[in-house]
């Protein structure tokens, strides 16, 4: 702290601080206690806040163990999630490889343009993208019927196959760029040595390509789960009453059920979905905290 | 074939596919904006036009919900931008266990889902101060997110950053105040320019955190998606379009000022 004050002065130093402050208390960590306060408590109207209900009760965590609907979309939401960032790791552990590796020096700033320009583009819109492919009359149906595949069009749209497909799409970004950076520290010579020993490309994988990608890997796999598990626009949008995802219960809890305190419950559920899944993969790659948060 | 030349035409074969798959979807979606059929689709093809960019134009909600998004990215650009400054220039001065806690904290909004951080903020200023959704808390629900982004950002630049000019100043008498804004402040001005840009882009294109806090108010992805649900033209391509050529254009100019800015600074030792 007295580095801090040396450095900048009594006056400026007053207003990091204050600006730090106003930033985690009132904007992070205040919001976040407050609504897991709020979700261990029963649903009231105005007047009876405060009175002899307003206890703390487990109530609106029993909801989902006893709302069978709701804990299947929460255990769907889990799985769907899990295969989104399985098949996303599948799909760019390669490309990831070739651009931080193999790629020619001279080549690369080109690549990595065409990386970083989709992962820009806004979100919903990409996911809008997949809604024109996969629409009844849309060009994926026409290409399936044109090659005989199916004798008529498919309903696409409004499923879980719909929204897995479009997650992996709108996500595959999230997974390259942290496992290229972390290969991209793994000296080549040490791909040579193992080569010329006589190993094959399997195993060089296997012992030095992924053990040294692992925190990269970690990251990858946590943010696109994370990115999942909580979106709200791909569901909405390719998905349908049939296919409804963990976080448009818990919007329905707020804006068309009217209980806060439930929706709170929920949404808390899911913030402790995340952090498991955080953990299960720091135990899984043997990684820690410093190695994610880089 | 040899062994080599096969892996080479399987690796390029791979990478083709994949950008195809990248870019692809993107096509079509441009596609159809000129396509005069009512539905947005590639199939079948009805003919060329160009009546969905004057239906956009003529869409008075459309330029309602641009307004509000223009006015939220404003914002956040104010909150966000001098709070992830601040939190950088302490991060930097410090070392020790309470850094990396502080540091903890700080990031722990980027591993937040999005509705978590919009619903916590709705609940929080309702239940303390009385606020509901609106401008206001949409504004500061993006910051709090987007403040991690920019201090990230900021801390990068100030790592290369030789604090013996600072010392200097200080000892030929120079005042804290004049230090900063003489010294300090101009090193960072590209990371300034970056962050706000930066911020600006997240909030313009953030959904999830939005649709909790935003009260009665529209931004501009929360009225694409909304059309799209009720209401699809070929006029919401026709937008996204626009948004997406604006953004390449963005991404590609900011790239190439990056990578100026990293050429001229040699790599810290």
């Amino acid at each position: 702290m007295g580095g801090v004050l040396r450095r900048y002065g009594p006056v400026l130093t007053a207003a990091i601080l204050l600006a730090v402050a106003v930033w985690l208390l009132l904007l992070v960590v205040l919001p976040q206690l407050l609504m897991v306060d709020f979700s261990f408590r029963p649903s009231l109207p105005p007047s009876k806040a405060g009175g002899p209900e307003d206890v703390y009760t487990l109530r609106n965590y029993a909801t989902l163990w006893t709302n069978q609907i709701h804990l299947a979309i929460f255990l769907k939401t889990i799985w769907a999630s899990s295969l989104v960032t399985a098949v996303t790791l599948a799909v760019c552990y390669p490309v990831a490889f070739y651009m931080a590796q193999v790629a020619p020096r001279r080549r690369l700033p080109l690549l990595v343009l065409m990386l970083v320009v989709p992962f820009w583009i806004n979100e919903l819109l990409r996911t809008f993208a997949w809604y024109i492919i996969l629409a009844f009359n849309g060009p994926l149906n026409a290409l399936l019927v044109g090659l005989g595949l199916f004798s008529e069009p498919q309903r696409l749209l409004g499923g879980d196959a719909g929204v897995i497909i479009g997650m992996v799409y709108v996500y595959i970004l999230f997974m390259v760029f942290p496992i290229m950076n972390a290969m991209e520290s793994l000296d080549r010579n040490q791909i040579e040595a193992a080569r010329d020993l006589g190993a094959g490309w399997l195993r060089i994988h296997r012992r030095i390509v992924i053990p040294h990608a692992k925190p990269g890997i970690a990251v990858g796999c946590i943010m696109t789960f994370m990115l999942a598990a909580g979106s709200y626009a791909v569901p909405a949008l390719l998905g349908g009453p049939q296919s409804r995802w963990f976080t448009e219960v818990i919007y329905n809890w707020f804006f068309e059920g009217g209980n806060w305190n439930q929706g709170a419950a929920y949404a808390f559920i899911l913030l402790i979905l995340c952090v498991a899944f955080i953990l299960l993969m720091m135990r899984l790659f043997r990684v820690g905290l410093t190695d994610i948060a880089k | 074939m040899t062994a080599a030349s096969f892996r080479r035409w399987v690796t390029g074969a791979y990478l083709v596919l994949f950008f195809g798959y990248l870019f692809l979807p993107l096509g079509i979606m441009a596609a159809a904006t000129f396509n005069s059929s009512r539905f947005p689709t590639v199939t079948p093809w009805m003919g060329f036009t160009l009546q969905w960019f004057g239906a956009l134009w003529a869409d008075q909600r459309m330029w309602q919900a641009l307004g509000t998004s223009l006015l939220v990215g404003a914002g956040v650009i104010a909150v966000a931008v001098p709070l992830g400054l601040a939190a950088a220039l302490l991060l930097d001065r410090l070392h020790s266990r309470a850094r990396t806690f502080l540091y903890a904290v700080m990031v722990s909004p980027l591993l937040t889902p999005g509705v978590i951080v919009g619903i916590s903020t709705l609940v929080f200023w309702r239940e303390w101060f009385g606020v509901t959704g609106g401008l206001f808390l949409t504004i500061l629900a993006q910051s709090s997110f987007i403040a991690a982004y920019a201090m990230l950002l900021f801390l990068a630049r100030l790592q290369r950053f030789d604090q013996t000019l600072e010392e200097a100043a200080l000892d030929l008498g120079a005042t804290h105040g004049q230090v900063f804004r003489r010294i300090t402040l101009p090193y960072l001005t590209p990371a300034i320019l970056s962050a706000s840009f930066l911020a600006f882009l997240q909030s313009f294109e953030n959904y999830n955190t939005t649709l909790f806090v935003r009260g009665l108010d529209t931004t501009l992805t929360v009225y694409i998606a909304s059309k799209v649900r009720t209401g699809l033209t070929p006029a919401v391509n026709a937008l996204s379009l626009i948004l997406i050529a604006l953004t390449i254009l963005g991404a590609v100019v900011y790239e190439i000022l990056r990578r100026r800015e990293a050429r001229r600074q040699p790599d810290p030792a």
